[in-house]
């Protein structure tokens, strides 16, 4: 780690003011951001700890939703009685990630913003335009096992690694940012997150000084939540492929899909096609195919990582078939 | 604002220099080197302390993040003259061989007991609304945080049983 | 005084059977259980020693070439830092088990991505982290490092190589054959105590606190790299937190610690990094197994070929001994066995627990696995039908053999299904299930030993030894044999090991610790009885001890009448090695279930049955064979070194991207240990166990996933992507 002075701001207006400076970075949990400047992938002169600033309460909001503080750490998301009772897609994807330590300790904003585990990334011998713009992308002719398959970039092909955003995404959440110089913005979680492009250096919308102060739920619907992790151990590993499903079947036909997909992209993919191709139609394995050819249809896959497109085909008929209690 | 940090029931000084994680603070600067570094990188669980009641990796965290927070470590579990339950588990039921991944064993499994009647969910709960049990199932995914190489699952999860059932 | 026995002959009096304290073999406690339960058991880098300077390594990012100028400049105003040293002595690789000399050194001349070139230090480890990463390094770079193993010419191993019989005229004659190509990648010991020393100089004396497997060995391997005697030199590893091969030898920062020490005149420990680990410790070699078999009619082998294609360094001797079961475990007449190595610039490969049939028996086990289905015989049946009656190429006699009631009891007891078997037979919703079965086998070995035994006059013992206890339950084995030899219960016994300051130990390697170790406390006791007898007016063998004191006689503290005695035993292992194939063998069993739609496995039952000769301690050999299975499973379904093809840099160098098994990848696991006494294996007629449980398990795996959904992998670990892409439709 590179020394750097320790802050903490005692407001959010302070937190902006301490966080606005280039080598300034927001601590929350530090569960990804300490991993990260140990190996000096990221070398903030200082760090600014805003875990004494409030935002933990989940609370409900005025049109019957859910607002989930920044600082709440994911055991209090995945423990809160509404969301369990109510979102169960998001505690069920809190759990399957991490572990209980790591769940203790990581909180609703450092999980939005996360970094890949691309493993060139992590390695600062090894090129990588995401860290270091312009150095080339290690992965596309090395080992991509983990990578993305959809929205890449030449750039980049890292993913996104988290699996909170995946249900959140399906949620259709919004992520609530506070900037320096403005009030809050909203954002979308399906926006949030960028896809490379040629600036793969950015993760997410997020400018410099903001704070995401908490994530918005819509009000609950009625429906059946699944989330999905297929992964290389039973446990304490990414995902190579995780889908978030909300999907709901009225008299012998869909009546909702809300579908996210994990370990497939930069950020958690969501393709509002799917809904509109699933939605009225009854479910049947014929289906859930037409469903997993729109959803890979511009899926490219790296060598390495060209598994990931038959199995994120497979997982997602599986899970159809699961939440529509279809038998294929 | 206070600049300590009570470990086992001690207050202590936080160290200057805040790169120092809690880990290393513990082991370096309080001696207490039964909390063991594996992997510094959140991956192992050899490090798990117990902080304000909640198990957490020691080595993703800083020292200087903690002032004011209560850290109980393994030695201030039990000791070997006054182990505690699980600790006396351990040793009866070969939790453990080489032994370095059992300190953030019996932290973690201490904590998950605390969890388990607090009613938390894990991946491996079928019922997320329901009463959370002891069960063999729930206790290899809540310890999986907590690596052993040299095998020793099996009976970790034993000794664990052990103790959750004496409590129920 | 000493004692000396060389086993040229089978020592079948048993005599520890008929000892009267009766705790050999019983599943006591670990004695050093509560040290390591209270974090009060110190590891290497725990030792409190005051002023010590913190030093960590740096590594080289290129693949091949030199270091032209190392700008020290760079890092040492930065807050802190002491020194940067590039000493000519620092090794650069980790040494090989036994090697007794020292590893490679210069420093300059880098072999392979992430080699140490030099040591910072500094007053903390946040200041000699930070400076050991901005250190400015030049290199120059020698391009076209060979990197796969497929793309150089192999050398063979000609020691290895068999050719008996004509092996194509088995396979052109044989009613069955099974021709088949088996990979297996490379695997990582990944102990969890990462490699550490702390060195300390007095006057010319040096003392390194390190985590080792063989401080028998490693005095000469660091006595060697430092240019310095043995006699100067004590070694202090009374805690090893996993070795599992990692820590056979020395590796670079034990070196660097005492290089480091002597220069600035003050303690100085370094601690590798799990990433450097990974980078610069061992690896198992990757594998290529080529496997032929044939055989008649009823599946009895007429013909068995194994070749196997491994890698390692240039300069390296070791190689993966892929064969090394496979020479005896099944008939056949007709024999082709050949080992080749591939020299290319990934890190040394080296032991990795079980070297050889912890790859050598997954591929094998597939194959017979095979044969059994094209000769329609059941896969326990086919491997009843092949066990030989003596080694097969050496026409030698085994020193015990297991096998058959590892298979038929192991069988029972999992409720084995000898009906035909078909994949894709049951399914439970998403999941199809199955079963499958395969042989274990691992050889045995042992290494001279001396232990010092001292029997106190208050009636105590001490053993002392610089034989280490990497978790294997060595302290509680010695104690129990030391107690049941001398009569007094085990918490009378203190066992001091892991500091060479006492007798040689044998090291914890090759699954040979126990028995040799055990023989040399052995035969100190014998020779201690021998004594007493004397003391108490009878024959050693009539000598009956129990609870300090003869049986219906005088208690040992009458005996010793005020005075101590002591004994150094010294066991070593004589030509009786060469006249017996000394194996321990097994069976194990599957059942797992595989996501018809993802691909995933989850091994839901698994099974052991193991015959190792005595069972010294129930406890801690059940212990020793769980983890085996772990093993198992993490080389079956999640094991694998992950390397760069551009510069062949290990890419997943740390625990969350290389997955050993999880507490829940461990359901549920029985064990059944078959004892023996094998007379030739060691005096006290124990084999090794630490290594067998994971010698063929994972193709137990791999044949119970053909079983339950119709993939037959030719690829270890079986993960999800590989699963699906083998399976039929
Ligand atoms: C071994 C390991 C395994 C893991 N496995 C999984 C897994 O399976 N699934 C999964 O989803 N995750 C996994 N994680 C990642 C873990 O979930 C994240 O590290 C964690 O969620 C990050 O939260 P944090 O609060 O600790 O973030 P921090 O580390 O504190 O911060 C991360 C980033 O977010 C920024 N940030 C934090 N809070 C805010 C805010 N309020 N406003 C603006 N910016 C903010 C920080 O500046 C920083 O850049 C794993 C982590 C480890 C170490
Ligand atoms: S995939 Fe992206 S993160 Fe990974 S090396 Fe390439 S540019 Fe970097
Ligand atoms: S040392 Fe903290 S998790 Fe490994
Ligand atoms: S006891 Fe050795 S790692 Fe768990």
């Amino acid at each position: 780690m590179r020394p750097f002075a320790f802050q903490r701001p005692d407001s959010l207006a302070h937190a902006h003011e301490l966080t606005v400076p280039e080598d300034a970075t927001a601590v929350a949990g530090g569960t990804n951001l300490l991993d990260l400047m140990k190996l000096q992938v990221e070398t903030p002169e200082r760090l600014v700890d805003i875990n004494r600033l409030g935002m933990t309460e989940i609370q409900e909001t005025a049109d019957g939703g859910l607002r989930i503080g920044a600082l709440a750490t994911n055991t209090a998301t995945a423990n809160d009685d509404r969301v369990r009772a109510d979102y169960p897609v998001l505690a069920r994807a809190i759990l399957a990630g991490a572990t209980q330590q790591l769940r203790n300790r990581a909180t609703t904003g450092g999980n939005l913003c996360q970094r890949t585990r691309c493993y060139y990334f992590t390695n600062i011998d090894q090129p990588c335009n995401k860290r270091e713009p312009g150095s080339g992308c290690g992965a596309i002719d090395g080992i991509a096992h983990l990578h993305a398959v959809l929205g890449t970039s030449p750039s980049c092909i890292a993913t996104y690694p988290g699996d909170m955003a995946v249900a959140l995404s399906a949620l259709d959440a919004t992520v609530e940012i506070a900037s320096p110089d403005s009030d809050e913005r909203s954002v979308p979680v399906r926006d949030f997150h960028l896809l490379p492009g040629d600036t793969p250096c950015r993760d997410n919308v997020l400018e410099r000084g903001e704070i995401i102060t908490a994530v918005t739920l819509p009000r609950p619907v009625k429906a059946k939540h699944l989330y999905r992790k297929v992964r290389e151990r039973s446990s304490y590993a990414f995902a190579l492929v995780s889908v978030a499903a909300i999907v709901a079947v009225e008299d012998g036909v869909i009546a909702r899909a809300d579908l996210a997909f994990g370990g497939l992209a930069h950020k958690p993919w969501h393709d509002a096609r799917l809904s509109e191709l699933l939605v009225g139609e009854a479910p049947s394995a014929a289906l859930f195919d037409k469903a997993g050819d729109l959803l890979l249809e511009g899926a490219r896959g790296y060598g390495e990582n060209d598994f990931k497109i038959p199995l994120a085909r497979r997982t997602l008929a599986a899970v159809m078939a699961e939440a529509t209690e279809t038998e294929i | 604002m206070s600049k300590t940090i009570t470990v086992n029931g001690t207050e202590r000084p936080i160290p200057s220099d805040p790169r120092v994680s809690l880990l290393d603070f513990l082991r370096e600067n309080e001696g207490l080197t039964g909390t063991k570094k594996g992997c510094d990188h959140g991956q192992c669980g050899a490090c798990t302390v117990i902080v304000n009641g909640m198990r957490i990796n020691s080595c993703l965290t800083l020292a200087a993040m903690h002032d004011g927070d209560s850290v109980t470590t393994i030695e201030g579990l039990g000791t070997p003259t006054s182990p505690s339950p699980l600790q006396v588990a351990f040793v009866e039921h070969d939790g453990f061989q080489c032994g370095y991944c059992t300190p953030g064993q019996i932290c973690s499994a201490t904590a998950m007991l605390d969890e388990i009647a607090a009613g938390f969910a894990s991946d491996a709960s079928e019922d997320l609304l329901g009463e959370m049990q002891a069960s063999p199932e729930e206790i290899r995914e809540r310890m999986s945080g907590n690596l052993c190489r040299c095998g020793a699952y099996a009976n970790i999860v034993t000794a664990i049983r052990e103790i959750a059932q004496g409590d129920a | 005084m000493s004692a000396h026995l060389k086993q040229d002959e089978p020592v079948t009096s048993n005599r520890l059977d008929g000892m009267k304290q009766g705790i050999v073999g019983q599943p006591l406690s670990r004695v050093d259980g509560l040290a390591k339960v209270t974090g009060t058991a110190p590891y290497a880098a725990e030792y409190k020693i005051d002023n010590v300077a913190e030093g960590v390594l740096v590594t080289a990012p290129i693949t091949r070439g030199e270091v032209t100028s190392i700008d020290k400049d760079s890092v040492l105003s930065m807050p802190g830092v002491l020194a940067v040293l590039d000493d000519e002595r620092l090794t650069t690789r980790a040494a090989q088990g036994t090697a007794n000399e020292a590893p490679k050194q210069d420093p300059a001349t880098v072999c392979y991505w992430g080699q140490p070139i030099a040591v910072v230090v500094a007053e903390t480890f946040e200041q000699a982290r930070d400076a050991a990463k901005h250190l400015k390094v030049e290199y120059r770079v020698h391009e076209g490092a060979p990197l796969d193993p497929h793309q150089v010419a192999p050398e063979e191993q000609e020691d290895e190589t068999v050719n008996q019989g004509d092996l194509d005229a088995a396979m052109a004659r044989a009613a069955h054959t099974v021709d088949v190509e088996i990979a297996t990648e490379g695997h990582a010991s990944a102990a969890m105590e990462p490699h550490a020393a702390i060195a300390e100089w007095r006057d010319d004396k040096l003392t390194v606190y390190a985590s080792l497997q063989m401080p028998n060995y490693n005095i000469a391997e660091l006595a060697d790299s430092l240019g310095m005697e043995e006699s100067n030199i004590r070694l202090v590893s009374r805690y090893v937190g996993g070795g599992f091969g990692s820590k056979l030898g020395i590796s670079e920062e034990t070196v660097a610690a005492a290089i480091a020490a002597r220069e600035l005149g003050q303690p100085v420990r370094v601690v590798m990094s799990r990433q450097q680990v990974f980078q610069c410790i061992m690896r198992r070699s990757e594998t290529t197994q080529k496997l032929r078999l044939a055989s008649d009619e009823e599946g009895k082998l007429d013909g068995f070929a194994h070749h196997a294609l491994v890698s390692n360094l240039p300069g390296e001797e070791f190689a993966e001994p892929v064969l090394q079961s496979s020479h005896f475990l099944y008939g056949g007449e007709n024999r082709q066995l050949k080992l080749e190595v591939a020299r290319i610039h990934r890190m040394t490969a080296g032991s990795v627990r079980a070297p050889g049939e912890a790859v050598g028996m997954p591929a094998l086990e597939v194959a017979m696995d095979m044969l059994a289905e094209k000769s329609g015989v059941d896969p326990v049946e086919l491997r009843l039908r092949n066990i030989p009656d003596r080694n097969p190429e050496e026409d030698l006699p085994f020193s015990s053999h297991k096998l058959a009631d590892c298979l038929r009891q192991g069988a029972e007891k999992f409720g084995w299904d000898s009906g035909p078997r078909k994949p894709r037979q049951q399914r439970e919703g998403e999941w199809w299930i199955g079963t499958g079965m395969a042989s274990a086998a691992r050889v045995h070995n042992v290494g001279e030993a001396k232990a010092h035994v001292t029997l106190k006059s208050d009636g105590t013992a001490v053993v002392q030894s610089d034989m280490t206890d990497i978790g294997t339950g060595t302290y509680t084995i010695v104690a129990q044999i030391a107690g049941e030899m001398l009569g007094i219960p085990i918490e009378k016994v203190l066992v001091e090991l892991g500091d060479t300051k006492h007798p040689r130990g044998p090291g914890s390697g090759g699954s040979w610790g126990a028995a040799s170790i055990g023989s040399a406390v052995y035969v100190a006791c014998e020779a201690l009885r021998e004594k007493l007898a004397h003391r108490a007016g009878t024959s050693e063998t009539e000598l009956d001890l129990r609870d300090g004191s003869v049986v219906g006689g005088n208690s040992l503290v009458e005996l010793l009448d005020g005075e101590d005695i002591s004994e150094v035993g010294h066991y070593e292992p004589g030509e009786i090695a060469d006249s017996h194939t000394a194996s321990g063998f097994g069976a194990f069993f599957a059942k797992v279930r595989v996501n018809r739609f993802t691909g995933e496995t989850r091994v839901d039952h698994m099974l052991g049955a193991f015959g190792f000769g005595r069972v010294l301690n129930e406890k801690t050999a059940r212990s020793q064979c769980l983890g085996g299975i772990t093993w198992s499973i993490g080389v079956a379904l999640t094991e694998a070194l992950l390397f760069d093809p551009v510069d062949g840099h290990l890419v997943n160098c740390d625990l969350a991207e290389y997955h050993v098994p999880v507490n829940r990848d461990v359901q549920d696991v029985d064990v059944m240990m078959m004892e023996e006494r094998d007379p030739v294996a060691s005096p006290i007629q124990a084999k090794g166990i630490g290594e067998l449980g994971m010698c063929g398990g994972a193709a137990a795996i791999a044949n119970a996933i053909y079983n339950a959904c119709g993939a037959r992998l030719f690829q270890y670990p079986m993960t999800p992507d590989r699963v699906l892409a083998a399976l039929p439709d």
